[in-house]
């Protein structure tokens, strides 16, 4: 019953706030433009899922290019920074030190770079997605405990061999958890990419319905895009479970929450 | 295995501590030698120098004859937790000394299954380390230190974490294994019946700079049962060390 009651509590929340929302909206002042009711924003997106659908492609297009890349360098990128401290001393600082650069600010900088369309977006997601996983593969990689590696070195591991059958496997439940950071940021990522340098996607979308005033497609974008996040989330965690079965059992289950 | 005055000192904020002093130490192939001694006489420390892992800061180590300069791979480690590597199964986590220094993994696996019989943990051999006991986690670390079939084991507090009665089992377990085997062991822990029930020799160390306090030879015949521990002979031995602890003012003598 439990089990039941995660999944009905905040379905009868959001139920509860959609009836508020088409009510107030029916019988109040509110106008359309301002905030359409919940009905009217599924008729519009249901009239125009076909388009929706396909500008939603090209957003998850980049996303996924942008996390790719994120974690192609990411991943690698910590592995150096743990292995020589030369590396780390001179780059990990500056590293940390250029998160304070707003990262949208530089989006019409690569504009400039790598011109308008799929790269500019590519990039942009890339530049907001990899911070996290180079953080959690980083910390995941230093924390391994000094007598598992006693153990293995005992054994005459070598350097090579350490990292891969201990260090590396220690880390991949903290590189997960940056991860499932990077993949909803990514879809952060290639809006901006969108807003700045893209002649499709859902970005493009909401451009264009907020020059017309079309608040109903607005929000139908905006709810494509919580979809792209819940489902690429999801798939993060499905993915990390095949990768991790024995990792799961850590969590405390949710029948003793 | 033979180590020739080794001395370790560690910086500190505090300046240079001294965790070894001259600590010299001999043990005879299929010996098996417990140290014991108060927390903090360095006997860890001497542990990683005996496996290479820690370079001493004077003396020398020796195995099988030669001097060696770092880890050398004939020897088992066992620390007091232990130290399983959570995304590995059971077999798998046998198998990592034989898989590092490129043994023939199917005689491994063969040796490996044979092991954890013995330790009462055939069929758990596709689990991982989350779905077993204390006392389950620490055979296997005890497989997996003997899975290369190397010269020397050495284990640090193995059981200390245990409760009393799996620590009673264990102590068996590793009585048998060890003579079945006959390797060559250094046992250390802070448990003086646990030194006596096992050792053939007892090392006594004294508080730090760690020394060696003592050398008693235990002559009491084999194998040893808990029972054992009931007997005359066995509280000498046990009065003997502890009488050392005494005079070190570690125990309180009569309080």
């Amino acid at each position: 019953m439990k089990r039941v009651a995660v999944y009905v509590y905040p379905l009868a929340t959001l139920v509860g706030i959609l009836a508020v929302w088409e009510l107030a909206s029916r019988l109040g002042e509110i106008p359309r433009y301002i905030l359409p009711a919940p009905s009217g924003i599924a008729a519009r997106f249901y009239a125009l899922h076909a388009l929706i659908v396909k500008e939603s492609l090209f957003t998850l297009e980049a996303t996924l290019l942008g996390f790719g890349l994120s974690v192609l360098i990411g991943v690698p990128l910590g592995m150096a920074l743990v292995s020589s401290r030369a590396f780390n001393r001179a780059v990990y600082p500056l590293l940390i030190g250029s998160q304070v650069v707003p990262k949208v600010a530089v989006a019409p900088v690569f504009l400039v770079w790598f011109g308008f369309g799929l790269l500019s977006k590519v990039m942009i997601t890339f530049l907001i997605a990899f911070f996290p996983i180079l953080i959690s593969a980083v910390v995941g990689l230093q924390s391994t405990e000094l007598e598992k590696l006693y153990v293995a070195r005992a054994a005459g591991a070598s350097e090579l061999q350490l990292f891969r059958l201990v260090r590396l496997p220690h880390a991949l439940p903290s590189i997960f958890g940056g991860m499932k950071v990077s993949i909803t940021l990514a879809v952060v990522g290639a809006l901006v990419g969108e807003f700045v340098a893209a002649e499709n996607g859902i970005g493009r979308v909401l451009l264009s319905a907020s020059g017309n005033m079309d608040t109903e497609l607005l929000f139908a974008g905006i709810f494509a895009l919580v979809v792209i996040g819940v489902v690429l989330f999801l798939l993060m965690e499905v993915l990390e479970r095949l990768v991790l079965p024995w990792h799961i059992s850590y969590r405390p289950s949710k029948e003793t929450l | 295995m033979e180590l020739v005055d080794v001395s370790k000192q560690y910086a500190t904020a505090d300046g240079p501590l001294r965790a070894l002093e001259r600590v010299s130490l001999s043990i005879a192939e299929g010996e098996f030698v417990s140290i014991v001694g108060p927390s903090g006489c360095g006997k860890s420390t001497l542990m990683l120098i005996a496996a290479g892992l820690v370079p001493p800061s004077a003396g020398s180590v020796h195995v099988g004859g030669r001097e060696v300069h770092g880890p050398y791979g004939n020897v088992g480690v066992v620390f007091q937790d232990a130290t399983l590597y959570e995304w590995r199964r059971v077999l798998d986590n046998v198998l990592l000394p034989a898989q590092i220094q490129g043994l023939d993994l199917e005689r491994a696996r063969t040796r490996a299954r044979e092991l954890l019989e013995l330790v009462g943990l055939g069929g758990f051999e596709s689990k991982y380390p989350f779905q077993l006991s204390g006392g389950m986690r620490q055979r296997v670390a005890l497989c997996r230190a003997l899975v290369h079939d190397p010269a020397l084991l050495l284990m640090d507090e193995p059981f200390g974490a245990l409760d009393a009665l799996t620590r009673d089992q264990m102590n068996l377990e590793l009585q048998a294994l060890w003579q079945a085997h006959r390797k060559t062991v250094l046992f250390i822990t802070h448990s003086i019946s646990e030194a006596v029930l096992l050792s053939d020799r007892v090392i006594v160390m004294s508080p730090r700079p760690g020394r060696i306090g003592a050398s008693i030879d235990i002559r009491l015949p084999r194998p040893r049962t808990l029972d054992f521990e009931d007997t005359p002979e066995f509280g000498r031995y046990a009065r003997e060390i502890r009488s050392l602890f005494q005079s070190w003012g570690l125990l309180k003598a009569g309080a």
